[in-house]
């Protein structure tokens, strides 16, 4: 295990550090401690390493993580796994705004409520909250999954493309062309999945699916000035 | 950009402390804006007895008899206090509308920070430590207080543009956003008798508050009304005489964070603004809903109330 006191060596120093780790390499393990709400914590990781943050961070941690996996046992603030391509983010307490927006790919799990415009532009992302989700989540998310144990705020996926919504608790409104979808069989299985990864012992059968009614980039009358 | 904090203390032995505390806080928040800082603090009170915190940039020929003066010139005791280019002076508070007037003919450089039974001001330009140090805010004591370190968008990097705002008495406003209905709010509220001294949008959010509480809404209420009145982004703390309170427009993209213990109540733009204070670590923390209204007051119990965006 290798210990990082990230008030006594620097932001600059952490994630030179971090990024100087190759695909092979041995140290794997790391632990960052007194992260004390910084920004840019373990941003840009291309390696297969773990990273134990031990407090809350601020801005854009684990932002463009390809491989790694960063578990923040604290809270995140805003922008957490943003433009995430592949590996895990956890958290272990809440998220801020627009976590896991513009992500392409991996897996961002929050354990506690995520706030306004969770994986707003998502690309890819699967994104598994277990508390709420805050107003304009999945604002114009293009593929990818947001499964959210707990309820949303309103709008939710307003502009959505071809991203899946699955969301247990109530919906205070949905954005424009996004409608609730039916649950086949291949959804429950892909849901089973993700709940599984994401560590949550709900259901599949409990959710409702949400996705875009693809009428919004298409000629409708009601959609002219 | 701009940063925001805020300590509401309920423990009375943190008072000797909540300069320091807030002092922190705010230097925490520099790199959300270098132009400008100001603090506001709720402090003891005497009875009967209010005061005004004024601003001159040429403060040793301002400040000098500037006592003897007042007080020869509306008949009543005044003391003062100088701090930098910033000076507290207390008088009978009936005294207070007169002393403003008549500071407007004997120095027509001082500039009105703030008025209030237990409120003072300090601002300038600069960064948030060096202002800080100016006024030796870290020595202060208090119930509550608030603090702001300006990016400026709205209008010009001068003392008068700094925040805190204080529109009525005891009464102080800090800002993050930018309003953009406030020249025709300022128009209308003008044109309704209602003083404003700046082009600053920060200061019509504070006005149009004052309004609403002068002509019968609480606070609470005050602020609710804002949600439909204002347009733009705002995250708002707001201080008065006995209560802290935090409003966020409806879209809510300026950020904030909030911390409570047994305590305190603390308000932060960013978590970074909170690591330091006692507690924190067990503390409830949380991020405030948009277009709610959260208000904690040493005489009544916290209150949120939403209201639909």
């Amino acid at each position: 295990m290798q210990s990082f006191d990230l008030e006594a060596q620097g932001l600059r120093a952490l994630n030179t550090t971090l990024h100087a780790q190759a695909k092979d390499t041995n140290q794997t393990a790391w632990e960052i401690v007194n992260p004390k709400g910084s920004h840019a914590i373990a941003v840009g990781l291309d390696a297969p390493i773990e990273v134990n943050v031990k407090g809350s961070t601020g801005y854009y941690c684990g932002g463009m993580n390809k491989q790694a996996t960063v578990h923040v046992h604290g809270s995140a603030g805003p922008g957490v796994a943003e433009n995430m391509m592949s590996g895990t983010v956890l958290i272990e307490g809440d998220a801020s705004q627009y976590a896991g927006a513009t992500g392409n790919g991996g897996t961002l799990i929050i354990k506690g409520n995520a706030s306004s415009r969770c994986g707003i532009s998502m690309k890819g992302i699967d994104i598994i909250v277990h508390g709420n989700i805050g107003h304009m989540s999945a604002f114009m998310a293009q593929s990818g999954n947001m499964v959210v144990c707990g309820d949303a705020g309103d709008a939710l996926g307003d502009s959505l493309y071809e991203a899946k919504l699955f969301v247990r608790g109530s919906v205070k409104s949905l954005g424009a062309d996004c409608i609730e979808k039916e649950m086949r069989p291949e959804h429950i299985e892909l849901l089973t999945e993700l709940l599984e990864r994401g560590g949550c012992d709900a259901k599949a059968s409990e959710f409702k699916r949400y996705g875009s009614a693809r009428e919004l980039y298409t000629f409708n009358i009601d959609n002219a000035y | 950009m701009c940063g925001i904090v805020g300590l509401f203390l309920k423990d009375p032995s943190l008072e000797p402390h909540l300069g320091s505390m807030l002092t922190e806080m705010l230097i925490t928040m520099t790199d959300r804006g270098p132009d400008s800082a100001g603090i506001a603090i709720y402090g003891s009170e005497t009875s009967g007895t209010g005061k005004l915190t004024v601003q001159s940039d040429t403060p040793q020929q301002d400040f000098a008899s500037l006592e003897k003066d007042l007080a020869a010139k509306i008949g009543t005791n005044v003391s003062i206090r100088a701090k930098d280019t910033h000076a507290v002076l207390e008088m009978s508070n009936a005294q207070i509308p007169v002393a403003r007037v008549a500071l407007t003919d004997l120095r027509p450089n001082v500039r009105v920070m703030s008025h209030g039974e237990t409120l003072e001001i300090y601002k300038e330009v600069g960064l948030p430590k060096n202002v800080a140090e100016r006024f030796d805010l870290s020595s202060m004591s208090g119930t509550h207080g608030i603090g702001h370190t300006r990016m400026a968008t709205e209008s010009a990097v001068t003392t008068m543009g700094a925040h805190p705002f204080n529109t009525g008495v005891d009464q102080c406003l800090v800002h993050n956003g930018s309003l953009s209905n406030h020249n025709s709010l300022r128009r209308k509220l003008r044109r309704l008798g209602v003083h404003i001294e700046t082009e600053n949008d920060t200061e019509v959010g504070a006005a149009y508050l004052t309004w609403k509480m002068q002509t019968g809404s609480t606070l609470g209420e005050a602020l609710q009304s804002s949600l439909d009145d204002l347009d733009g982004f705002f995250t708002f703390v707001v201080g008065t005489k006995d209560g802290f309170g935090v409003v966020r427009d409806p879209i809510a993209c300026k950020p904030a964070v909030m911390a409570e213990t047994d305590q305190y109540v603390a308000f932060g733009s960013e978590y970074r603004a909170l690591v330091n204070l006692p507690g924190i670590d067990e503390a409830r923390v949380w991020e405030p809903e948009p277009a709610t209204v959260y208000f904690w007051s040493q005489n009544a119990a916290p209150t949120a109330s939403e209201k639909a965006a």
